[in-house]
């Protein structure tokens, strides 16, 4: 294990996996509690942090919850009495802690959490879909996707940043892809203890932390009496987490020279007549055929979205107009939606609707139970794009790309 | 480093403590023990504590409308997790003190839970809770016999043919629920060998009760008390009889009061005179027929009840509490 060599707290490189990157993350961050349940991809993360932690690297308790909904419920209350914590789960372990899932957002509780992208049963695949993740799309988690291991370390700090600034206090979980990214080695840039401190400040509930100098009573219930109030507080939230993403990425690129781009990061887009738009792993394919594409004279590029909650539809406005053809990639579905498309398709075309130029936006699904995206299917999806350009409306919407004919 | 409070024992009513932590605020019902039992449990514990509230009757009655009765800190948690709140506030809590985040104190965590919320749907998270002895916690079980709050449906711990919602009295079957009481705390008793203390109480004998929470509260590690709470609304009958129908569930066996300390058993008042044979159990049907969830129980029925307690405080190895006994020839 490459974990026990790295020198927690110093900057230097080392190869290692998502799962260590995002261990490395949480005792530079100095989580205090931690909950754990067995369900691949995810738990690796729990693997290496128990190690840290029976090494004397970290300083925190990890709790074997005896289920998700616990290992969330756990979490939940330590964050409301003061802790800084961190859990996580994939597929239908996710799924398992929907209600404590659900209920975190509404008591302003800045848990964060990874997803380790896993599809969910049945059958019981192992391999990466995003469905999971975007489950708590609609209840106030902010949701991001990461695509690399340096970009998971990352994003776990913006992630405490973002949740645990009392404007905010929504949790937050990062989607990492089930093996291509929480296993795959990469070289990753560990920052000092120092850097981490600088950008993130500890963890302060104020006036909500459940103590007894501060005798609250948290969830009380209520009815129409003060619920769309309450909801509405959880809006607004969600409305301001978008510029203190913005800013914390503004001070992040400042400390340590990433996360330039808040939102998205565009590849060969300059000059671009089509863009494909996707988030997580399946950027490592899709930009190597963009650039086979580019040579052979195609003016294709590519757009990886990171913040799904908040989504900056503005932005994405701008970003997408630009271009006559949007092609998004699903590595989910959305049975029976509008068009029958994903879930990612939806919410870009949504955010298009108002914008001045529309491009012409179609939908690719694939990538399912963590199937690789081939040369063959980038190839399928601009030449889809490029008969709407030729063309000047969308024939076919939504495409199953690399899915086996009957 | 220990976050266990000590206590002096209460000895009588009146010289309980006078402060209330559960006060008014709440919108329960006229006789409502589960909600005298949160008064008993907050009074004991005291101000330096911290209550998690599972979702119930002592969720919604009591929070109803954005208000509280509660002066010490409270929390909802969800219907199955009264375990996990408890567990995840004090290992919080420990965690900040030894990294020197909050102040070193001796803090109570109490978990407050039904008897749907603990021993059906939350059962799993509170086993779980009282695994870990590095964690100082109470988790109090009030037992009113039914989903009281959502309309009284049947849980595991409502009694054989009592009528709930979701076993109505019917022409073909007029017995719907024919599972017999769940023995909760003698589960997490027999279940958990870190678990240091173990009780039964009940409203209708409030120093005992408000003791037992105490004794709770100064043991390290996590602590288990299940205390039945009559209920006019779900048993049906006058609110002003409350007291006196605990008194009547005690002294017909279909309750026991006790407590388990470091494996050691003890009984109270009135299961004590009943084990050691000092009085004599009260008929059950003289209980039951107090109560409309059982009018409709023939002659039958309630020889069924009785000879089922018979069995249960005569048959047992421990009477009331756990039914196996090391059969003939087996220990050395």
């Amino acid at each position: 294990m490459v974990l026990e060599k790295a020198k927690i707290g110093e900057e230097h490189e080392a190869l290692m996996s998502g799962c260590e990157a995002i261990a490395v993350a949480l005792a530079l961050a100095d989580v205090d509690v931690l909950t754990g349940y067995p369900i691949r991809p995810y738990d690796t993360v729990i693997n290496f942090i128990a190690r840290l932690i029976a090494d004397g690297q970290m300083d925190a308790d990890l709790i074997h919850a005896e289920g998700e909904h616990s290992q969330f419920e756990i979490v939940k209350h330590a964050c409301v009495s003061g802790a800084r914590v961190f859990t996580g789960s994939s597929g239908v372990g996710w799924v398992f802690a929907m209600e404590p899932l659900v209920v975190t957002p509404p008591a302003r509780i800045p848990v964060v959490a990874i997803c380790g992208n896993r599809a969910v049963d049945d059958p019981g695949a192992f391999g990466c879909e995003h469905n999971d993740q975007y489950l708590v799309r609609d209840i106030g988690w902010m949701i991001c996707w990461a695509d690399t291991a340096q970009e998971a370390l990352d994003l776990i700090l913006m992630s405490y940043r973002v949740a645990e600034d009392p404007r905010v206090f929504l949790p937050c979980s990062l989607g990492v892809d089930g093996s291509f990214l929480t296993h795959a080695m990469n070289i990753v840039k560990l920052p000092s203890k120092a850097q981490v401190d600088k950008f993130l400040p500890r963890y302060d509930r104020g006036k909500l932390r459940l103590h007894p100098d501060n005798p609250i009573s948290v969830a009380v219930q209520v009815n129409e009496d003060w619920l769309q109030e309450l909801r509405r507080t959880v809006n607004e939230g969600a409305i301001t987490s978008k510029a203190v993403v913005e800013q914390a990425a503004k001070e992040f690129y400042q400390i340590f020279g990433r996360q330039k781009d808040p939102f998205f990061e565009q590849y060969m887009t300059e000059d671009a007549d089509m863009v494909l738009v996707g988030a997580g792993t399946l950027s490592l394919s899709v930009r190597a055929n963009v650039r086979k594409l580019r040579k052979e004279g195609k003016k294709v590029g590519f757009v990886r979205m990171k913040w799904l909650r908040p989504f900056a539809a503005e932005e994405v406005r701008e970003c997408l107009s630009r271009f006559k053809a949007v092609g998004v990639i699903d590595r989910d579905y959305s049975y029976g939606s509008g068009d029958f498309g994903g879930i990612m398709f939806h919410e870009m075309r949504s955010a298009l609707y108002t914008a001045k130029k529309q491009p012409l936006v179609s939908n690719f699904i694939c990538g399912l139970g963590g199937r690789e995206i081939y040369e063959a299917d980038v190839r399928e999806m601009v030449k889809i794009m490029e008969d709407s350009i030729k063309a000047g409306t969308v024939k076919t919407p939504v495409t199953w790309v690399g899915t086996r004919s009957r | 480093m220990t976050m266990t409070m000590e206590f002096e024992r209460i000895r009588g009513v009146k010289a309980a403590p006078l402060p209330e932590m559960y006060t008014s605020g709440h919108r329960t019902c006229q006789g409502c023990d589960s909600a005298l039992n949160c008064r008993y449990v907050a009074k004991a514990a005291g101000p330096r504590s911290i209550v998690l509230g599972a979702t119930g009757c002592m969720y919604v009655a009591n929070t109803s409308y954005y208000s509280t009765p509660w002066a010490i800190p409270w929390m909802h948690t969800q219907l199955g997790a009264t375990g996990s709140a408890v567990l995840g506030v004090a290992v919080s809590l420990k965690v900040q003190m030894r990294k020197g985040k909050i102040k070193n104190e001796p803090i109570n965590v109490i978990g407050i839970g039904g008897d749907g919320g603990v021993a059906d749907m939350g059962l799993s998270a509170v086993s779980a809770t009282l695994t870990w002895p590095e964690y100082d916690s109470l988790i109090v079980m009030y037992d009113n016999e039914s989903y009281a709050n959502t309309g009284v449906q049947v849980s595991c711990q409502t009694p054989y043919g009592a009528h709930t919602t979701f076993s109505p009295v019917g022409t073909v079957k007029p017995i719907m629920h024919k599972r017999w009481k769940k023995n909760t705390a003698a589960m997490m008793a027999a279940g958990h060998p870190e678990c240091r203390y173990v009780a039964s109480a009940c409203t209708a004998y409030p120093v005992d009760l408000m003791n037992k929470v105490r004794r709770a509260l100064s043991i390290s590690g996590p602590t288990f008390v299940a205390i039945l709470c009559p209920c006019p609304k779900g048993w049906d009958f006058d609110p002003r009889y409350s007291h006196e129908m605990g008194e009547m569930a005690c002294k017909s066996g279909m309750w026991a009061n006790w407590e388990m300390e470091d494996g050691k058993l003890t009984f109270q008042t009135p299961t004590s005179g009943i084990i050691k044979g000092m009085v004599q159990r009260m008929p059950v049907a003289d209980y039951l027929l107090r109560q409309g969830r059982f009018d409709h129980l023939r002659k039958e029925d309630f020889d069924h009840i009785q000879k089922q307690l018979d069995k249960i405080w005569g048959e047992w190895g421990i009477p009331a509490i756990l039914p196996f006994k090391v059969a003939e020839g087996e220990l050395a």
